[in-house]
């Protein structure tokens, strides 16, 4: 079986933010309870969209403690392939939906001494809950949240309602920037840094970092890859000796749970590595989106992460 | 169901002793005639009625007396129990688990009683009534791992995840096979392991991890390992090695058959939901010689095993000086015969011993 375990939920609320951000609670259809979790946990919402099943990760940003609901905060995409387009339009107050156990990419490191949380406009779900986290366990946390404009800032007037002194705001339509370099300078010895945004944002915080002596192990990220629309292709699977379609807008995973063939995945985003195929053989060039294999690995065409990597070429053929 | 506890020493006298129904269900470890490293993990999700790997946290015939036992260990040397302290979340997580499963997989012996954080916690066999509040170590006699795992059969080692790797930073460990939390404690995955053979060039441990670091909340999985221990000794420490190596040298021919145990791990992981770390119970189960040699299939099946086993194998394992007389043992009840595959007993269907 792939992926985490499943959990049956209902929606129980669904309460627009701004012109981008729908906030969804799920409980549970069997009225128990729900698993507790760790602070950056997410879980991967599947949605039956037409003939497609969808299967998105999402950011639980519910006081991880709170059995009783979850709650997860999607942003409309209207170029990407319909996921959260479907979570916004499709999505009824009362609907039956499956859902994984929570699963952690972006744990806090526990032995931080201070937690530093550099949130780029979505990406501040994974922080809500471990703000929640650590405000039960007497952490010490600081954030610096940075938007297109005080719109769009999500979740902006509640944190700095509840955490006035550790809660920083920046928002670009009024050229507001993070002074990152004196930021990272000036924090005490033990410091963990987070972020959660756009990929820009993600690697001029690494970069900064190291440039700046951070050890790696101090710096940590997160950032969920939607699979992106690409040319069609075939894919021949060895093992279950089928050749497969991969369509326009679908991924070369889905392409093969499709054709009924069981691969195994948790992040469904480019992050995990569980998804990670051996190729067996091909002609052509690979696309690799994902953040798991190393430069060396992706030159040596040897494995792809079929959750968010596509190929271009004649023929590719695939340990599966 | 009811458990008759055994009153039985693990040190000194010895009278540690499998029941006939004990010995039906030992976890016999090897599934065909010959035994190789392999990482052999399954889902732990229940298993066989009465069998070791129905619940989550087995409870059999011993516990009290183990109980008892790593009282003894643990007055003597403190240091069996540590815990970093990042970990104690993971200690609340550890208890949660393990009142919430006992309570509710042996109703008759365990009970927990939940209203928000105030919880009361009845242990019948051990004779506890406490009630505490969740998440306050102020309101336990210990922190929450060594509260909780004072009440666990098996070691326990609480393995913190950050940066793609596992870290032995919190443990509890009184019945080990010769590994050291003292000097472990801090090690990351590939330096505790680094003194076993042979699985580094496998690429055993690499796999390993790769497999438990992917281990999610609500899928555990297990696993099992052995070794040979001279007399039914739970502690079997490097701390200790003065006291209990010397007596591997006092097996004879004529004391081997109740002397010899085979020892076998049942080894399960487990995600802790609030902190995210892995816990690695290690649960110990003895047999001797003797009574292993009452089921003919696994009579047939350990001789060839010991007899086959790659020497460096048998050294690590601290038996290849008595391997030997082990095997002039153990060939007088192997007939030859082949044998079903698989761990179980299958005591219906195997020939009797024909020599």
């Amino acid at each position: 079986m792939s992926g985490a375990e499943k959990i049956q939920v209902k929606v129980t609320e669904i309460t627009p933010l701004n012109e981008l951000v729908t906030r969804f609670r799920f409980e549970r259809v069997d009225g128990r309870q729900l698993p507790t979790f760790s602070g950056g946990a997410h879980t991967v919402v599947e949605m039956q969209d037409g003939g497609i099943t969808r299967l998105n990760p999402y950011s639980l940003m519910s006081d991880p403690f709170d059995q009783s609901s979850y709650t997860i905060s999607v942003r409309r995409d209207d170029q990407g392939r319909g996921g959260s387009l479907f979570m916004h339009r499709q999505v009824k107050l009362g609907d039956e939906m499956t859902i994984s156990y929570p699963v952690n990419l972006f744990s806090l490191d526990l032995r931080a001494r201070k937690h530093l949380f550099l949130a780029g406009g979505i990406g501040i779900t994974p922080f809500l809950a471990q703000i929640k986290q650590l405000e039960l366990l007497h952490g010490h946390w600081e954030l610096h949240y940075a938007c297109r404009n005080q719109a769009l800032a999500s979740y902006a007037d509640q944190l700095t309602d509840r955490h006035p002194n550790a809660t920083h705001l920046y928002y670009d339509d009024q050229s507001q920037v993070i002074d990152l370099e004196n930021l990272l300078s000036g924090q005490p010895l033990g410091t963990h840094v987070y972020v959660c945004g756009p990929k820009g944002m993600i690697d001029w915080v690494r970069n900064t970092a190291a440039a700046e002596g951070w050890p790696e192990d101090c710096v940590h990220y997160e950032e969920f890859l939607a699979p992106q629309p690409g040319k069609p292709f075939e894919v021949r699977l060895a093992s279950s000796e089928k050749v497969i379609h991969v369509g326009e807008n679908e991924s070369l995973l889905e392409a093969i749970e499709r054709e009924g063939v069981d691969a195994p995945y948790l992040c469904r985003g480019g992050a995990c590595g569980q998804c990670e195929t051996v190729v067996l053989d091909h002609d052509g060039n690979f696309v690799h989106r994902d953040h798991w294999l190393t430069d060396e690995e992706k030159a040596a065409g040897k494995k792809i992460m079929p959750c968010v990597s596509r190929f271009e070429g004649k023929s590719l053929v695939l340990d599966r | 169901m009811t458990i008759q506890f055994n009153d039985e020493s693990f040190r000194d006298d010895y009278t540690f002793h499998n029941s006939e129904w004990a010995i039906k269900r030992f976890p016999f470890p090897f599934h065909e005639d010959s035994y190789m490293y392999s990482v052999n993990m399954e889902q732990h999700r229940g298993g066989p009625e009465g069998s070791v790997y129905e619940m989550r946290f087995d409870v059999d015939e011993h516990y009290v007396s183990e109980m008892k036992d790593r009282a003894i260990v643990l007055d003597q040397d403190p240091l069996r129990c540590q815990s970093l302290p990042h970990m104690t979340l993971a200690g609340w997580d550890l208890l949660e688990l393990i009142m919430v499963s006992k309570s509710e997989d042996y109703p008759d012996l365990f009970e927990l009683h939940r209203n928000g954080n105030q919880w009361r916690w009845i242990n019948k066999p051990l004779g506890i009534d406490h009630s505490f509040t969740f998440m306050d170590e102020t309101t336990l006699p210990y922190g929450p791992m060594e509260y909780i795992t004072r009440q666990a059969q098996g070691d326990f080692a609480v393995l913190d995840q950050r940066d793609e790797m596992l870290w032995m930073d919190a443990g509890m460990v009184t019945t080990q096979a010769d590994w050291s939390l003292d000097f472990d404690i801090g090690m990351n995955f590939f330096e505790w392991h680094a003194p076993v053979p042979k699985a580094h060039e496998m690429g055993i441990f690499k796999r390993a991890l790769k497999f438990l670091l992917n281990i999610q909340q609500g899928a555990p999985a297990r696993r099992l390992n052995w070794t040979m221990t001279v007399n039914p000794l739970l502690d079997t420490s490097p701390e200790n090695y003065h006291k209990w190596g010397i007596q591997k040298t006092t097996l004879t021919p004529e004391n081997i058959a109740h002397k010899q145990h085979l020892r076998v791990e049942l080894q399960t992981f487990f995600r802790l939901p609030r902190s995210n770390a892995l816990v690695f119970p290690i649960r110990c189960y003895l047999c001797s010689f003797q009574d292993l040699m009452t089921v003919p299939k696994w009579g047939r099946r350990l001789h060839r095993v010991v007899r086959d086993l790659p020497v460096e194998l048998a050294t690590y394992k601290g038996f290849i000086d008595n391997r030997p007389m082990m095997l002039d043992y153990l060939s007088q009840f192997d007939d030859g015969l082949p044998t079903s595959p698989g761990v179980w007993p299958d005591l219906e269907t195997e020939p009797p011993l024909s020599k």
